[in-house]
């Protein structure tokens, strides 16, 4: 019996009895990652020091203050925040494709979201920091109906799926070099700080743009998950379980389309996560989406999180964007995968 | 019997005059675009003082202009166009891939990477150590792909090498890109190379580049016959006598020279290698004795045109040769992966 079935009205959950487990351990985790990494840095400051700042007591030193909530704590935030967004946008994917590889880094959802915000930087430098993550949305979603047209609607073939989404991915890759070619240089140089992938410098600005996103669509993507358990199954098997196929996978579609393009809007492409999180959740709680949703979201916050404390701890005081290092950890993962997956 | 035999006879002789034609008519093309690349451009020079600049020896700027500028950069968007074309294709016939292109597959970027590793190593290296680290690094990703991508079931389809390749680029543009956040001098030095750019190459570095490009031509175009039978299958080519090993190793040898010496000398550009075999294709069908010199010639050309646009499309700026590749590539692989693979 692995399984908690909690019947209200209304309500009725079925979830695998480590999902509040991990949960837990999962969260003490985002909160040791967060406390390294708000520590680490120019500026050492020792763990104690930084719950007693964040609860609002005195340290005996203004600096701490000034470090912690002007400098570190934004960037950790949306760090946490990127990667929740994008490992759980990962999730809806793989389970609505029934792919394995599926990924909105890979499948090309995020470098058209990452077009559509460089755009706004270089064309329109004086828009206000809230329509970027709008803008991405749009591009991410221009993006992914521009895939489904082409690889998704002749019975969704998941290599065909990645390789469209390669091909997609060059395109607007190209558009957006052309971009950073013909912008003034001031904005280009702030769009290339961000198409790297890396939360560096963001302010509380980026964390209140971010926030919405997150509280709208993550609910969202909780109470669709069992719907998402039926699709997964196949059209057939959904439709005979009585699902409106259709429209439910066109809102999981949306709610993972918004995340990854909120995500992308916020911290530029870190690539992997969407990938990664959602495997190690699987292997954690297995394939039901109800529980695998949370896990993976706070698994893909952790991820996030040390990749962006090992980018600048790595080479201090040189720092790594922490897009670098989700890829250099990703890829010989996705390979890893690619093998796995074709050995069945 | 006889009377067949006589026909297919004229029939033979007359595809050989044809493709001959054709191969005639490319290098026509060919030297127009190689004027129009020398005449158009930031500065304008009417086409009689181009002419004059290669018989009258004065010193003025237009004869320098053409001289040190214009002629350096056309003939390496030659060669270089060339090399990648032929290394498509060859890759194309020998793993029967219609998406195979050296950028597609990885091999461009392990020869990026093995150059950047490399000038952060060591500092500022001459061309030499360029093209032979780039070789290294393009062999190594050469066989890292192939091997990865024929891990597992189906060995190695196209769509595995194909996920390989794109899975392997995202690793090594990582390391790239980390290598070059943390060394600031090796930004500073390889910047404008990584960029896929025909800008601001001299003659030397055509010179330097030249016997490697030609030795994989050469080889290239003594496989068309092999690359013909592989292209049928290896089981076909072993039944009909062929040594595949020995075919495949001489086959990687001549991709590597060829893609390695052109990352070498322009940075990654990517596209052509894919796109041009196919276009190839549609005029001859299966014949690779014919298909590698007319990707040769055809290749040439679409990377002259390439950068003749992405000199005078947005005047006076000018646009990296890799983003228009790509902006035209691109689509075309969109199009391949959806008509050409099986799912």
């Amino acid at each position: 019996m692995n399984f908690v079935v909690i019947r209200s009205q209304g309500i009725s959950l079925r979830i695998n009895r480590r999902v509040p487990f991990m949960v837990l351990c999962l969260a003490l985790a985002i909160l040791v990652a967060m406390t390294m990494n708000l520590g680490r840095g120019e500026y050492p400051i020792s763990p104690g020091d930084i719950v007693k700042t964040l609860l609002g007591l005195d340290t005996g030193n203004p600096d701490h203050a000034f470090v912690i909530y002007n400098l570190r704590l934004p960037r950790t935030l949306v760090a946490l925040m990127v990667g929740v967004a994008l490992a759980i946008s990962g999730t809806i994917f793989q389970g609505l494709t029934r792919n394995p590889l599926a990924d909105p880094s890979i499948i090309g959802i995020n470098a058209g979201a990452s077009l559509a915000a460089v755009s706004v930087i270089v064309l329109f430098p004086s828009a206000p920091i809230y329509t970027l993550p709008l803008s991405a949305f749009a591009g991410a979603l221009l993006m992914a109906i521009l895939i489904y047209s082409l690889a998704w609607n002749n019975g969704s073939s998941p290599i065909l799926l990645i390789l469209i989404g390669i091909g997609l991915s060059a395109i607007a890759t190209a558009i957006t070099s052309l971009m950073i070619t013909f912008g003034e240089i001031y904005n280009v140089s702030n769009a290339l700080v961000w198409l790297a992938g890396s939360v560096y410098g963001r302010t509380s600005e980026q964390v209140f743009s971010l926030l919405p996103w997150l509280l709208v669509f993550i609910p969202m993507a909780l109470t669709l998950a069992r719907h998402l358990n039926a699709l997964n199954l196949g059209d057939d098997v959904a439709k005979s379980l009585g699902s409106r196929v259709e429209w439910q996978r066109g809102l999981l579609i949306l709610v993972g389309v918004a995340l990854a393009g909120a995500g992308v809007a916020s911290a530029g492409n870190i690539a992997f996560v969407g990938l990664i999180a959602p495997h190690l959740g699987r292997q954690l709680v297995g394939t039901t989406h109800e529980g695998l949703i949370p896990i993976s979201a706070l698994l893909g916050g952790v991820i996030v999180v040390m990749a962006d404390f090992l980018g600048r701890t790595l080479f201090a005081p040189i720092e790594l964007p922490c897009g670098v290092i989700t890829a250099a950890v990703g890829a010989p993962y996705f390979l890893y995968l690619l093998i796995r997956n074709r050995k069945k | 019997m006889i009377k067949a035999t006589i026909v297919s006879l004229k029939e033979f002789k007359k595809r050989q005059m044809s493709g001959l034609f054709g191969l005639v008519l490319g290098l026509c093309v060919l030297l127009i675009c190689l004027v129009c690349s020398v005449t158009l451009g930031a500065a304008e020079i009417p086409l009689h003082r181009v002419i004059s600049s290669f018989i009258v020896f004065d010193g003025s700027y237009d004869r320098l202009i053409i001289q040190t500028v214009r002629l350096p950069r056309s003939l390496v968007a030659i060669l270089v166009g060339s090399a990648l074309a032929v290394s498509g294709a060859l890759m194309q016939g020998l793993t029967r891939n219609p998406l195979a292109d050296p950028g597609i597959l990885g091999i461009e970027s392990g020869a990026a990477v093995a150059v950047v590793v490399a000038t952060f190593l060591f500092g500022s290296p001459s061309l030499d150590v360029y093209t032979i680290v780039a070789f290294l690094g393009a062999g190594a990703t050469a066989i890292l792909v192939y091997f990865l991508g024929s891990l597992g079931r189906g060995g190695a389809t196209p769509l595995n090498l194909t996920v390989a390749g794109a899975a392997l680029t995202a690793l090594i543009s990582s390391i790239t890109t980390a290598t070059l956040i943390v060394s600031q001098r090796t930004l500073e030095e390889i910047r404008f190379w990584l960029a896929g750019s025909l800008a601001g190459r001299d003659i030397d570095m055509f010179f330097q580049a030249l016997p490697f490009v030609l030795t994989g031509l050469i080889i290239a175009f003594a496989l068309g016959r092999q690359i013909t039978t592989m292209s049928l299958g290896e089981d076909v080519a072993k039944g009909l006598g062929q040594q595949t090993a020995l075919v495949k190793i001489a086959t990687a040898i001549s991709v590597v020279l060829l893609a390695g010496s052109s990352v070498a000398i322009a940075g990654p550009i990517g596209f052509i290698g894919l796109v041009v075999p196919h276009m190839v294709k549609f005029y001859i069908k299966a014949d690779y004795r014919w298909i590698l010199p007319y990707c040769a010639i055809l290749g040439a050309i679409l990377l002259l045109i390439a950068d003749i646009g992405a000199r005078v499309l947005l005047k006076p700026q000018e646009l990296p040769v890799g983003v228009m590749t790509a902006l035209v590539g691109a689509p075309f692989f969109v199009y391949l992966a959806k008509s050409k693979v099986k799912k």
